[in-house]
C-alpha cells in the first residue's frame, strides 16, 4: 500500500461532517498555522514540499504563491478551481463530496498564508449537489468559529463562498474562471498580466485546484520536508488518479507518485486489469488533453524502462513517445477500441467547448471534428489524414489560452501512434456505414461501447 | 394567463444572499447563480423577459445577461421538457456504451437528440463529460446523477420520472431510486 495523505480517512462513516472530521484529526493544520506559524513560514513549507499544481499544468505551488503581489490597501483573493471538466477527470468531485472539510481547511490555511480575507470556490454548475455539500460544511465551519471574524481568536478574518458555474469547460482555465466569477462569458484573458498581479476584480489573486489546496493540509501538519520525502524526485507527494474506461475497478485512487504504471493498471489494489480478460490497447493518462499512448509505450518508455506515474516519467520521450500526468484522468482502452472513434468524441468536445475568441481554435477545432467524422464514416481519403496533421500543427501554440494545444495534442498523438487505423478507415471506407460494420468487416468481436 | 415575472419571496431571499457575497458594486458576479434560480423558478428556461428581469435586479444592462445566458450550456434559451435527460457522450462514457443509451432513449421517447416529447415531459440532450467517467455510462436529470446505467435502469428511470410528473431543476436534488 502506498502512502496516503488526503484520503486516509475517506471510509470513516460521517467523515463529511465537522464532528467526525475533527475526531480524525481534522483542523489541526489550521490550529497549528494560526497559533504558531507566520504567513511566510507557511509559504516556505509549501515551497519545501515541492507541491505542484494538481489542476493539470503542474506549476510549483509555493512559487506561484510567492509571486502574489501585495500592494497596500488592495484586497487579495484566493480562488479554488473546482470546475473539473477535463474529460476523464472526477477526482475533485470525489474529494469534495466525501471529505469537504479537507478542502475547507485547506482554503482557510491557504487564505491565511496569502493574506486573503475573502475566498471563493468556483465549482462547475453540473456539480450542484456537491456545491450543496460544501455549503453545508461551510455553515458548520462558521458555526464552530473556523470561518468568519477572528478565527480561533487569531485575529484572522475569512469569508468563504461557493460560486456555481453553468456548463463551460473553458471556465477551468484560470482567467476564464475569473471572468465567469465576475459574471461574464468565460473568455480567457490575454496574459500578462497574470492573476497574481491582476486577477479577480483586478486584484492580486491565486487560483489553485481543489487537490492542490487540500494537499496544503498535510504539508502544514507534517511539514514540507516530510511531504517532499514521499513521491519520487521532483514529483513529490501523492496524486489523485481518476481511473475509467475498460478496467475492472474504475474509481479514484490516491497513489504515491512514482508508482509503476503497470502496477496501477493491473494490480487488484488499483484498476484490477482490463475488463473481460481483453488486452490493453491504449491509455490517455492525464485527461483528454494529453497525448494518447499505445500499450507498449505507456508500460515502458522508449528506452525500455518501466514507466512510472510521475510528471517526469510520463513525459519521458517528449511528445514523440511520451505523454503527461495532466489532471490524472486515466482512461484505459481495450484491444477492441476504435482509436479514431474515441478521438472523434474528443474533437467534438473541443469544438463544443472552444470559447471562440481565436480563429485557429474556433475554426480549427470545427474542421478537425468534421474531417475525423468524414474519415470515420468512410468518406475520407489519405490526404485527409495529412490535412488533419497539418491542421493540428497550425492550432498548437497559436492561441490565447492552452485549449488550442489541448485540442491539438490528442489528434497529433492519435495520428502519430495509430495512423494505420485512420488508413484502414480510408481504405475500407466505402463499406463502413457505422463503426460496427468496421468490426464485422475485420472479423473483430464487437466492442462493448461502440 | 401570462405569469407575472417576479421571484417568489423565498427566491428573492436567496438572490439577495447571493448578491451579498461580493464586494459592493460587484453584484454582477451573482449573475450565474441568479440565472440558475431564475431558470428553476420560471419553467426551466430563460425567456427574454426573464433575462430582462434578472438584469433589472442586478442593475446591469440586459445585453450583459443575454451574452452570458447564451454562452453557458446549462441555460436553456427555449422551452424544454419537465425532465431534461442529459446523457454524457464523451470518451469514457462512449467506451462504456453511452451511444446505446442515447439510441435506446431516442426509440423509447420517439425523439432525437435535442428534441422534446409531444407531451412536454422529456427533452433528450447529449452533453460533454460530467465527471462521472468512473461510473459510466451516466446521465444527469436536474441536479441528479444517474450512473452505471443499463438499458433496464434507463427504462425504470423514465417510467418513474413520468409517474412522478414533476419538473426537475438543477437547484434541487430530486433523485429517484432505480433499485
Ligand atoms: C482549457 C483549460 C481547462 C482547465 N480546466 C481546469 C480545471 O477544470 N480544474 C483545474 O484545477 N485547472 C484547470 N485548468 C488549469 C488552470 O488554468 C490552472 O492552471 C489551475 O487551476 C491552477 O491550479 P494549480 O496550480 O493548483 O493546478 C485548465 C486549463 C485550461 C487551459
Ligand atoms: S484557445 Fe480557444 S478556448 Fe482558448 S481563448 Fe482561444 S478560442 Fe478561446
Ligand atoms: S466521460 Fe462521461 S462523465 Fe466523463
Amino acid at each position: 500500500m502506498g502512502k496516503k495523505l488526503l484520503l486516509n480517512h475517506i471510509d470513516v462513516p460521517g467523515i463529511e461532517t465537522l464532528n467526525v472530521y475533527q475526531q480524525q484529526g481534522g483542523y489541526t493544520a489550521l490550529k497549528k498555522a494560526l497559533s504558531s506559524m507566520t504567513t511566510d513560514q507557511i509559504v516556505e513549507e509549501v515551497k519545501t514540499s515541492g507541491l505542484r499544481g494538481r489542476g493539470g499544468a503542474g506549476f510549483p505551488t509555493g512559487m506561484k504563491w510567492s509571486f502574489l503581489a501585495k500592494p497596500e490597501g488592495v484586497p487579495r483573493y484566493l480562488v479554488c478551481n473546482a470546475d473539473e471538466s477535463e474529460p476523464g477527470t472526477f477526482k475533485d468531485r470525489y474529494l469534495m463530496e466525501k471529505i469537504p472539510h479537507l478542502l475547507i481547511e485547506g482554503m482557510i490555511v491557504s487564505s491565511y498564508a496569502l493574506g486573503a480575507n475573502t475566498s471563493y470556490i468556483y465549482i462547475r454548475g453540473e456539480y450542484f449537489y456537491v456545491a450543496r455539500i460544501l455549503e453545508n460544511a461551510i455553515a458548520e465551519a462558521y458555526a464552530a468559529g473556523l470561518l468568519g471574524k477572528n478565527i480561533l481568536g487569531s485575529g484572522f478574518d475569512l469569508d468563504l463562498y461557493v460560486q456555481i458555474g453553468a456548463g463551460a469547460y473553458i471556465c477551468g482555465e484560470e482567467t476564464a474562471l475569473l471572468e465567469s466569477l465576475e459574471g461574464k462569458r468565460g473568455n480567457p484573458r490575454i496574459k500578462p498580466p497574470f492573476p497574481a498581479i491582476a486577477g479577480l476584480y483586478g486584484c492580486p489573486t491565486v487560483v489553485n485546484n481543489v487537490e492542490t489546496i487540500a494537499a496544503v493540509v498535510p504539508i502544514v501538519n507534517e511539514g514540507g520536508a516530510a511531504y517532499a520525502a514521499t513521491g519520487i524526485g521532483r514529483s513529490t507527494g501523492t496524486k489523485l488518479i481518476s481511473a475509467s474506461g475498460h478496467i475492472n475497478n474504475p474509481g479514484v485512487y490516491e497513489i504515491e507518485l512514482g508508482l509503476p504504471v503497470e502496477e496501477f493498471i493491473f494490480s487488484e489494489e488499483y484498476c484490477g486489469g482490463i475488463k473481460n480478460g481483453r488486452k490493453l490497447k491504449a491509455v490517455v493518462a492525464g485527461g483528454s488533453s494529453v497525448p494518447i499512448l499505445p500499450a507498449d509505450l505507456i508500460l515502458k518508455t522508449a528506452n525500455g524502462e518501466p514507466r512510472l506515474m510521475s510528471y517526469e516519467s510520463l513525459a519521458d520521450g517528449g511528445f514523440a513517445t511520451g505523454t503527461m500526468l495532466g489532471s490524472g484522468g486515466f482512461i484505459v482502452m481495450d484491444e477492441d477500441t476504435s482509436i479514431v472513434k474515441n478521438l472523434w468524441t474528443f474533437a467534438r468536445f473541443y469544438h463544443h467547448e472552444s470559447c471562440g475568441q481565436c480563429s485557429p481554435c474556433r475554426e480549427g477545432t470545427g474542421w478537425m471534428e468534421k474531417i475525423i467524422h468524414k474519415i470515420l464514416h468512410g468518406h475520407g481519403t489519405l490526404s485527409d489524414v495529412d490535412l488533419l496533421w497539418d491542421l493540428q500543427a497550425k492550432i498548437e501554440g497559436k492561441t490565447i489560452c492552452p485549449l488550442g494545444d489541448a485540442a491539438a495534442w490528442p489528434v497529433a498523438s492519435a495520428i502519430r501512434h495509430f495512423r494505420h487505423e485512420f488508413e484502414e478507415f480510408v481504405n475500407k471506407g466505402h463499406h463502413i456505414k457505422d463503426v460496427r460494420h468496421y468490426y464485422r468487416l475485420n472479423h473483430l468481436p464487437e466492442p462493448v461501447g461502440a | 394567463m401570462e405569469k407575472k415575472i417576479e421571484f417568489s419571496e423565498e427566491s428573492m431571499a436567496v438572490v439577495q444572499r447571493l448578491i451579498n457575497r461580493y464586494p459592493k458594486g460587484r453584484q454582477k458576479s451573482a449573475l450565474l447563480p441568479v440565472l440558475h434560480v431564475a431558470q428553476a423558478e420560471f419553467d426551466g428556461w430563460l425567456s427574454a423577459p426573464v433575462m430582462d428581469y434578472v438584469a433589472s435586479i442586478l442593475e446591469i444592462a440586459p445585453i450583459e445577461v443575454y451574452e452570458v445566458a447564451s454562452f453557458y450550456s446549462m441555460y436553456n434559451l427555449k422551452p424544454v421538457g419537465k425532465c431534461v435527460l442529459e446523457v454524457c457522450r464523451t470518451s469514457s462514457c462512449w467506451l462504456m456504451g453511452s451511444e446505446d443509451i442515447v439510441k435506446h432513449l431516442e426509440k423509447k421517447l420517439h425523439i432525437k437528440d435535442g428534441e422534446t416529447t409531444a407531451d412536454g415531459m422529456f427533452t433528450l440532450k447529449t452533453v460533454e463529460c460530467l465527471g462521472s467517467c468512473g461510473t459510466a455510462p451516466m446521465l444527469q436529470c436536474g441536479a441528479d446523477f444517474y450512473e452505471n446505467l443499463t438499458l433496464e435502469k434507463v427504462d425504470t428511470l423514465v417510467d418513474k420520472l413520468k409517474a412522478d410528473g414533476e419538473r426537475k431543476v438543477y437547484t434541487k436534488d430530486q433523485k429517484v431510486n432505480l433499485d
